[in-house]
Parts: structure tokens; sequence; C-alpha cells
């Protein structure tokens, strides 16, 4: 076997992992990787305008298409800008591998130019991270970090790569198999705890199932479907489980939490039994802990063990895949069908319940003379196509997109739940569009958060992404002076946006395209004109400046203590 | 509640900054520490006593299975195990105080591993409760410096019971 130079190894691990694309950004520690890259054919590269621009465009990527995003940056500053984008994924549990340079070996821990010790940087915001230290090791610490990013509970992985490795000739052999001792996720759930789960679903008068991101990382939609039909129990769902429930079943409740549904926060208020699927009780979802679904009896499906009983005490828990687990369960009550019939006819009432609390408030807004920027988002859901996939930057634009805009399937909806980071939407929508070039791309932007990785603008029209960026302009950091207006008595510290560009301008700066749109009666077409549209477009609403996001539980409430518009 | 809990890890750089990370992140104390390599020498143990609540300790161990780098995770609460530790105490030693230091020495069947005209370094293996005892007692004479190594522990054979 003849030797090759580990930059070329590198290339090929990529290449036996089915990597089709990676994101990323050159400099001084991996120049002999773009070297090699450079002439690759079937690995395609887009240069981002900023690292962290490059890690979200691969986490966009990777959720759009279940995939594993890849990321390519140099050592230091390159490294350290991939932060933000590492700790957002890893929040949000996103399979991604992030490829950072580093000083040769022989320099490292000295100081030297362009060296930070990225791997203990990174160590709290990653699921795993390496130091390759000789090649020979290369193919295989490739090989983990790909298993250890798509496996178990998904999240990002960082491999540092000295320069002098990348130098260094191996004789390539990409292992077969992997040895991870500690590292054995547990995808089967107990029998057992199975059978308990579903003879307490079976006695319940007011269940409810409470589904998170977890359905969607494994795939488990079609599953979760089938068993609320089956049994009839309406279904609410976090802010990153949206779409993995069609929004609009008759059993869907809608999201629940700060911004929730008010039927779903009351449902889990009152409910006996509350199901939760691949979702990890987050306080923006529970509120004041003590009073979240405080008569009920809990059960909690999830493949990380860690999640289960860490807010809430949990009183079946099954550690498994969202999907497999679901599949058994869906098989224990097909066996019990004349329990179903007489729970599905026992839910009547709570049904009924159910939907006198969407009668009383239902998701509304108040009609003015400004344009509403819910009107906007409803605008964007009734004329997108319906496989089209959706990102939000992080305010109250991404609270408006996931009320707003109705979510039919799983991996449409990109955004930054755990981490809550401005500036994802934008460089997300690249890697979804990358991964999907013919489908509609929507950022659902705010004036804020859409200037935090404008830079991107350049990769979209570099690369020919359509992408289609909806900022709803409100001249402000909207959902910070919300807090303000509520709970600092309209003190609006440092939240106005006095200076912003004009976004026409700017998108004509570079290459891309601008709209203005500043009557709530040019809304409709302005929308219509950018999908015509082939290149990226810049859209900027003009909205109601202090328009809120309601309903909304303030912090610490519970969450049956809703602010109603 | 005190909690003694042993880590077979990978014996890989980097591991004890994971583990101590994961403790410190989430504000648990660590309040002793030992680590070396097993006979297998890709793997260490390290032996890691904490306090905290049934959940606290229950969370700590999920997390700790949760690494990458960690094989097996053990705690000995409600187990049968043999702990124990060792110290070094330097302890001044007076014209006065010299003799009564070496009763006590001879007391906790410690050891004089150093002296000097001014001062006497001791040694002293065993439980927790015997280290504080033996401290105790020394402390009246004027300790001048001491280390301990953390406690390292082991399990006890189950031993069969006889019927009576
Ligand atoms: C990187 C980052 N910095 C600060 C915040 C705090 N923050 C949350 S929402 C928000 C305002 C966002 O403003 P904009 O993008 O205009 O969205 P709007 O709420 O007005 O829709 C801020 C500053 C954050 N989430 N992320
Ligand atoms: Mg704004």
């Amino acid at each position: 076997m003849t030797k090759i130079k580990g930059a070329e190894a590198f290339v090929e691990a990529l290449r036996r992992e089915g990597v089709r694309h990676i994101f990323g950004y050159p400099g001084g520690a991996v120049l002999d990787i773009f070297d090699v890259i450079m002439d690759v054919k079937d690995i395609g590269f887009i240069l981002s305008r900023h690292e962290q621009g490059a890690v979200h465009a691969a986490d966009g990527y990777a959720r759009s298409s279940g995939k594993v995003g890849v990321c390519l940056v140099t050592s230091g500053p390159g490294a350290t800008n991939t932060v933000t984008g590492i700790a957002t994924a890893n929040m949000d549990s996103i399979p991604i591998v992030v490829f950072t340079g580093q000083v040769p070996t022989h320099l490292i821990g000295n100081d030297a130019f362009q060296e930070a010790d990225v791997v203990g940087i990174t160590r709290p915001c990653t699921k795993h991270n390496y130091l390759v230290k000789d090649v020979a090791d290369l193919p295989r610490i490739i090989k983990e970090a790909f298993y250890i990013a798509k496996t178990g509970r998904p999240g990002p992985v960082l491999v540092d790569l000295p320069k002098d490795v990348m130098n260094a000739t191996v004789k390539f052999q990409y292992p077969e198999s992997i040895s991870l001792q500690g590292y054995k996720p547990v995808y089967k759930g107990h029998t057992g705890q199975i059978k308990k789960l579903v003879d307490l679903v079976l006695r319940s008068k007011q269940p409810v199932i409470y589904a998170g991101g977890g359905v969607i990382h494994s795939d488990a939609s079609d599953e979760l479907r089938r068993f609320a039909h089956l049994t009839r129990i309406p279904v609410t769902t976090t802010l990153m489980g949206l779409g993995a429930f069609p929004s609009d079943d008759p059993l869907s409740l809608g999201m629940l939490g700060m911004h929730g549904t008010y039927r779903a926060n009351m449902a889990v208020t009152y409910t006996d039994c509350l199901i939760a699927i691949g979702a990890r009780f987050d306080d923006r979802v529970t509120g004041k802990i003590d009073e979240f679904a405080p008569k009920a009896k809990i059960v909690h499906v999830d493949i990380d063990p860690t999640s289960i009983s860490k807010n809430v005490k949990v009183d079946i828990p099954v550690v498994g895949d969202c999907k497999l687990v679901l599949k058994d369960i869906i098989k224990a009550f097909e066996k019990r069908q004349d329990e179903i019939k007489i729970l599905t006819k026992r839910l009547d009432v709570w049904h009924e319940r159910i939907e006198e609390w969407e009668n009383k408030y239902p998701l509304r807004y108040n009609k003015g003379d400004k344009i509403k920027p819910e009107y906007v988002v409803e605008m964007i859901d009734k004329l997108t196509p319906e496989d089209t996939i959706v990102s939000t930057e992080v305010g109250q634009n991404q609270m408006w997109a996931a009320q707003f805009y109705k979510f039919r399937m799983p991996r449409l909806f990109l955004t930054s739940g755990g981490l809550g980071t401005m500036g994802y939407g934008f460089p997300a929508a690249i890697g979804a569009q990358v991964a999907f070039p013919r489908r509609t791309v929507v950022d659902i932007a705010g004036d804020g958060s859409i200037q935090m990785n404008i830079q991107e603008l350049a990769t979209a029209v570099q690369y020919g992404l359509p992408v289609k960026v909806m900022i709803l302009n409100n001249g402000y950091l909207g959902m910070v002076r919300q807090w303000q207006g509520l709970f600092y008595k309209k003190r609006y510290a440092h939240t106005s946006l006095a200076v912003s560009p004009d976004f026409v301008k700017l998108a004509d700066a570079y290459g891309a395209n601008g709209i203005l749109v500043e009557n709530p009666a040019d809304v409709e077409d302005a929308i219509k004109e950018a999908l015509k549209i082939k290149g990226p477009v810049l859209v900027d609403f003009h909205v109601e400046p202090e328009e809120d996001v309601y309903p909304m539980v303030p912090a610490g409430a519970p969450v049956s203590k809703m602010l109603l518009v | 509640m005190r909690h003694v809990i042993s880590i077979l890890v990978d014996n890989e750089a980097g591991v004890l900054s994971r583990v101590a990370g994961l403790f410190s992140g989430r504000g648990f104390n660590i309040e002793s520490l030992s680590v070396a390599p097993t006979l297998n020498p890709e793997k260490s143990k390290m032996v890691i006593t904490t306090t905290g609540n049934n959940e606290v300790i229950e969370q700590i161990i999920k997390q700790l299975n949760k690494l990458i780098n960690v094989i097996k995770v053990v705690d000995y609460k409600g187990k049968e195990f043999v702990e124990r530790e060792m110290i070094l105490v330097k302890v001044s030693a007076k014209e006065g105080s010299r003799a009564e230091i070496l009763r006590i020495v001879d007391i906790f069947r410690a050891k004089v591993v150093d002296v000097s005209p001014k001062s006497y370094t001791l040694e002293l293996t065993g439980d927790r409760d015997k280290l504080e005892g033996f401290i105790d007692l020394l402390t009246p004479m004027g300790i001048v410096d001491f280390v301990r190594t953390g406690a390292v522990v082991i399990e006890r054979e189950q031993k069969k019971r006889r019927r009576l």
C-alpha cells in the first residue's frame, strides 16, 4: 500500500463518510488540506465569510437533511470563531463535525502564532472532541467523530488537526468497525417500562403528549402520528419539536411554553398523564417547575439518561430511541383494542375542554394601520410551497414564526432553541439551501439578528443560493424591548436600533436583491415577487415597532398564568 | 451526604479535565480525587469523593457515564467497601512534645519518615476517621505542613453469611 499525506487521508476519510459538502474558511494551519481540496471534485466547498457562518451553515445542512454537517477552519481565531456555532449545535443536539487547524505538534503549548487550546475551549460545548497527535490515528478518529456525532443523542464533535500531522504520511486504511468501550447508546426501550407506560395511559382521563426535538432527530414523526391517532391523545410540541406533528392535525395543540398556545399550556397544567417524548423539560417550556403538570403522572421517553428526572421527577422513564420506543408502544397498544376503545371514548370530555380553551383564547393579534409581523408570517405560510424550509433568527421574529407558520412536516424548521443564537438563521438557511438546491428556503429574521451574520450574503450570491430573507424590521431588539416594556417600566435601555443600514441598498451592494415593504397592502405581492426571483433576496418589512408576542408566560411564572392579547 | 465514586476511564490526555469539568461546570464540588493507571496501562481508575443529595449524585453519575472516555462508574453508597487514604504530616517537635508525638505515632501505627531537630514527618494510612483522629491529636503540637492522597476504595468480597 502506498503512503499518502495526512491531508489526503483527511479527504479520503470524508469521502468514506459520504460527505458531499464542506463549509469553511482557510488559513495558515490548514493550507495543506486546502491544497488537496482544491482538486477534489466529489466534495463541494462553500466559503463562508465568517467561521460562525460556516458552522451554522453546517448545522442548517444537518437539521434539514438529517446528514452530518461538516466544517473546516483554521487554527486560533478561525477555531475560536466557531465556538458559538458549536455551542448552538450542542444545545439542540445537532450532528456536525468541525475540523480545526492547529499549530504543529512541537509548538503546541508555546503560545505559537495562531495557537488556541481549542480542545480545551470546546470541551464543555461538544459531545466529544479530539486532538490528532499521530497521523496513524487520523482515519480512526474521523470515523469515531462521525459515529459519535450522529448516533445516540446527536451532537457536535470537534477534531483538531495539527499542521505537521496533515503533512506526515500514512498507509491509509479506513477502519471497518468502531470499538468505543465507553460509548454504547441504548436504543431499545425496556419492555417492562413500556408495559407500565401503556397501562398508565390506558387508565388516564386527560393525557397529553409533549413531543420535542428528539422525535425529529430520530425520524419518529410517523410513529408519533400513529400513536396519537390510535389513542386519540392530543399532542403539543416544543419549539424544537415543531413539525414533528402536523400543526393542522385535529389533535395538535400547537407549541407549549413561554409563547405557547393557551390550550397547550392549559392542557399540560390539567393533564393527569404527561407523555414526554424526546423533550427535556427546558425552563422555557415548564415555567415555574413546581406548578408544571402538577396533577400528572409523568412518562418520559428519551435517548439521553441525563435528561430524565433532571428537572422534573419522572414516574415512568424509558431510555431509548424515540422511533424504536414508539414502535414498541404502538405494538403494545394494538394488542389492547378493547381498552383503547374505552379510552378514546372517555377522551371526549377532555377534547371538549381543550376546545373550550381554544375558543376562549386562540392565537390572535390585533389589526392596525402598520404592517403586523404576525400577518407577514401568515402570508409567508400561505404563499410558500409545502416543503419550504424556514429558519429563524432569535427574538420576536422567532416566536412569531413558531406561532404563525404552520409546520406540517419534520426538518422544515431551523431555529436556535437551546442557545438562542442571534445570527443563526441566515447561515443556517444557506446550509439548508446547499442540501436542497431546488426547495424554497426562507429565513424569518429580525433587524438586529440579521446584522450578526449579514456578511453571508456574499456566500449566498457567490454560490447562487436563492435564500429569501424576510426581515421583520421593527427598529428594535424587539424581544428584549418587550421584556423591558413588561418588567422594567418601559425603560428601553439600549434596545432601539436607531441606526440600521438601508437593507435594499445593502442587498444591492452585495449583488443580491432587496425589496422594501411599508404598507400592509403590499405584503402579499412582495413575498410573491421575492419567491419568483432566482437569486437571494432581502425583503425589508417595516412592521409595527412595538408589537409584542402573546401569549406570554413571564419567566418563573406557572405556564397557566399567561399574559394574553 | 458523602459519596465515594470510582470511575474507570481511558488513560488519555484530557480525560481528567473532562471529568473535572463536568463537576465544576455544574457547580458540584470534588472533595478528593485520586487517579492512577490500572493493570491495563490504557485505562486509569479515578476515585472521587463528593457530597450531594441523591438527585445530585444520580445526575453526576449519569453525566459521567455520558462521557465517551468513561467506561464504568461505581457509586459505593450502600456497598461494603474498604477505604484507605494516606497522609504525610510534618509536625513541630520541641523538647517537651517529642515523646508525646512518638506515643501518638505508636498508638496509630503511623511511621516516622523524616526527622529533624525541629520536626517529625509522619506517615499514616487508614480510613477517614482514623486520619482525622490522628490530625486532631497532632494539631496542638503545631502542624507545619500536611498532605493527603485522597481516598482509594475497593469493594469487599461478598462473604457468605452462615445461617445460625
Ligand atoms: C448573540 C446574541 N446576543 C444577544 C441576545 C439577546 N437577545 C435575544 S432576542 C434579542 C433581540 C433580537 O432583535 P431582532 O433580531 O431585531 O429580533 P426581534 O426580537 O426584534 O424580532 C436579543 C438582543 C441573543 N439572543 N443572542
Ligand atoms: Mg427587531
